[in-house]
């Protein structure tokens, strides 16, 4: 009797090593794909791909999509999805377009307005999630469509009849808030590195690298915010426990629904910082902004170790899923391999990685 | 490690880059490979690579991606190739980009789309049809033909050169012209051209952004319908919609000669990086209006790709 106990006791206190620990974490799969994907490209990628250039140059698609995929990854851990991410940076941008250009607001105003409608539409999303009790996916594949379409009639009220808003950057010049959502930050070090010459430069002696694009850090400031609420704070328990059984979790005292409205307007946000970032960034908005971006998201948390059914996943894992996809979509270009074949490639990548993150993660962990 | 690995991805029959010491020439473009309008400029990029020996590479957005496209210019732009083709559909989003690369001492042309824009942003020349003036041509003839209401059919939405279409087809036309926007998918605009055609019997007139994708649609649902009044006419070509115009069911299609805009900037950039040369001004290559007398020698061109 006694001695039963005492080895129960030792079964649950046991210390893992930690080789162990790290292999049990979801994030693991994705950094495994990121290496590959490395290696990969290493050996049939033009060796500009992995020069400072080329390295921000593959970052910044994984940042814009990255911001998504987090801000996916962490609803998909709560055990919701969001189909109508892709189409919200479409209306978001709408929004902060026709805020900036039309009515002229400084950024100041112009960015939280746009966030704050981003975070209403959310907490809609959430409400019907909750009040009807239909599948997320079903909801928000709604808002897809009504979004996109919102956009399309909100383009042409206010541009005229166009299909594109444009002006935003002339708006928005000589705010002080636009360096923070656009362009790259820390010009003069790298103009300074260039004139070192640890920097590249171009024949024209223009550097090549002005600087770190915004999105990079913001995608990274992201990524640690996200990792340090889910693995640090109660909030990131009650997100887990809502995903892995909202019942049981409702029971224990987690308020699961003020947790799934929230991640929603979470995701609706994220989607809105990528739209503002990217309409200063080009200028303009259209009607085709984000398209097709909240399947990228999902696929990105995806390979970031996130489980579809929910209450399993990580933001770190979901960080390297992005780069994984940005180097996939970047690097393709600089090998020799005809463009016909890209979205062969880019779906082989995608399965292999997540095959790869599956395979590791059965081992680890046993059946999930 | 590179001769081993091209040994092993020529054995698996894909495409590489041929001998060392010719010219790269990169063209970014926004349409997908896979469309029937863009396969065909593709297909003068790549006729252009192996008249001149230039090694060239068409790269694209998966979707219709302002965003995407630019990173794609920025990574063509790092690679500092022989020469950069773009087309630019919209300015404000591509400007920055190709901007870096004529500061980085590429010679840039622009095709298809961008020809108001082109030299503004450091290009040498542009090399397409001027959309509004083809638009413009379009309705005149439409008018002319009898048309009195119209239907402009636009199946790449936030697309500025095809609104510029519908624009200057209003204009030409002169009578009301109503745009129908539609997704990038036959089947969805066949219902949609006839939805619309059903709903408002006066429209006479239907004018489609692109052949493969609205105007053999277009004729399919006048044909569904019945209605053999219809003045269906269409930008761009395709084998299925050139038998439209032969057989007298549409009126005709007009031709921007694509296979020239991916033909000729490559031919220029590999001119231009060899001798230096570079012609003095932008080449039009379109509009060529295909009526039902020329329709059938354009047929068997289309269906190999070259118009």
């Amino acid at each position: 009797m006694n001695t039963d106990a005492t080895q129960m006791a030792d079964e649950r206190i046991k210390s893992e090593s930690f080789a162990t620990r790290l292999m049990r974490r979801p994030e693991l799969g994705a950094i495994g794909g990121v290496i590959l994907v490395t290696i990969f490209f290493l050996i049939t990628a033009d060796r500009t791909m992995f020069t400072l250039s080329g390295i921000m140059n593959f970052l910044t698609p994984a940042a814009q999509l990255g911001i998504l995929g987090i801000a996916a990854a962490m609803l998909m851990i709560g055990g919701e999805f969001d189909l109508s991410i892709g189409s919200m940076v479409a209306f978001t941008g709408l929004i902060f377009g026709v805020l900036a250009v039309n009515m002229e607001l400084p950024l100041i105003l112009a960015i939280p307005l746009t966030m704050a409608c981003a975070a209403a539409m959310g907490a809609l999303n959430g409400y019907i999630v909750i009040r009807t009790g239909l599948p997320s996916f079903i909801v928000t594949l709604a808002f897809l469509f009504i979004l996109r379409g919102a956009t399309l009639v909100g383009l042409k009220l206010f541009s005229g009849g166009s299909t594109q808003l444009r002006g935003v950057r002339s708006a928005v010049e000589g705010d002080f808030l636009t360096p923070i959502f656009s362009g790259d930050a820390f010009g003069g070090l790298f103009r300074w590195l260039a004139e070192l010459g640890v920097v590249e430069k171009f024949g024209s002696g223009m550097p090549k690298v002005p600087g770190i694009p915004v999105e990079i850090l913001w995608f990274i400031g992201f990524a640690l915010l996200a990792t340090y609420i889910l693995l640090k704070t109660p909030s990131g328990n009650w997100i887990f426990a809502s995903g892995g059984d909202s019942n049981a979790a409702e029971n224990s005292g987690v308020p699961v629904k003020r947790v799934k409205i929230s991640l929603f307007m979470l995701t609706a946000c994220a989607a809105a910082l990528v739209a503002v970032i990217t309409v200063i960034d080009a200028g303009s908005t259209d009607a085709r902004r984000g398209f097709m971006k909240e399947f990228e998201a999902i696929i990105t948390a995806v390979i970031g170790g996130c489980l579809l059914t929910g209450g399993y996943g990580s933001a770190i894992g979901a960080f390297f899923g992005a780069i994984i996809f940005g180097m996939v979509t970047i690097g393709l270009t600089y090998t020799n391999f005809d463009q016909d074949w890209f979205q062969v490639f880019l779906g082989g990548m995608l399965l292999l990685a997540v095959i790869f993150n599956n395979v590791i993660r059965k081992r680890v962990t046993g059946e999930r | 490690m590179k001769h081993m690995f091209k040994a092993i991805a020529t054995a698996a029959g894909l495409t590489l880059a041929g001998q060392a010491g010719a010219q790269d020439i990169v063209v970014v473009a926004h349409g997908q490979a896979n469309d029937p309008f863009w396969s065909v400029v593709k297909n003068g990029v790549a006729k252009a690579g192996e008249d001149t020996g230039a090694n060239v590479e068409f790269r694209s957005p998966e979707t219709f991606d302002m965003v995407q496209m630019s990173q794609l210019i920025d990574a063509a732009v790092n690679q500092e190739p022989d020469g950069l083709v773009v087309s630019i559909p919209d300015a404000d989003a591509l400007g920055p980009s190709i901007q870096r690369a004529v500061e980085a001492g590429i010679p840039v042309i622009s095709m298809n789309s961008g020809s108001d824009v082109a030299h503004e942003l450091g290009a040498h020349l542009h090399v397409g049809q001027s959309e509004y003036d083809a638009g413009k041509a379009a309705g005149q003839e439409l008018a002319e033909m009898g048309g009195t209401k119209a239907i402009c059919v636009n199946q790449e939405v936030g697309n500025v050169s095809l609104d510029q279409r519908c624009e200057g087809f209003a204009e030409g036309f002169g009578n009301p012209v109503d745009v129908v926007p539609t997704q990038n998918d036959p089947t969805e605009v066949q219902s949609k051209v006839r939805a619309a055609l059903e709903s408002d019997p006066d429209v006479d007139t239907v004018l489609g952004l692109g052949a493969s994708l609205v105007g053999e649609p277009a004729v399919a649902a006048a044909e569904a319908l019945g209605r053999d009044d219809l003045l269906i006419a269409s930008f761009d070509l395709s084998a299925g919609f050139l038998e439209a115009i032969a057989d007298g069911k549409a009126a005709f299609a007009i031709d921007q000669q694509q296979f020239l805009q991916g033909y000729l900037p490559v031919t220029f950039l590999a001119l231009n990086a060899q001798y230096g040369l570079m012609p003095g001004g932008d080449v039009p290559s379109g509009p060529n209006l295909i009526t039902q007398d020329k329709a059938a020698q354009v047929i068997e061109l289309s269906a190999q790709g070259i118009r």
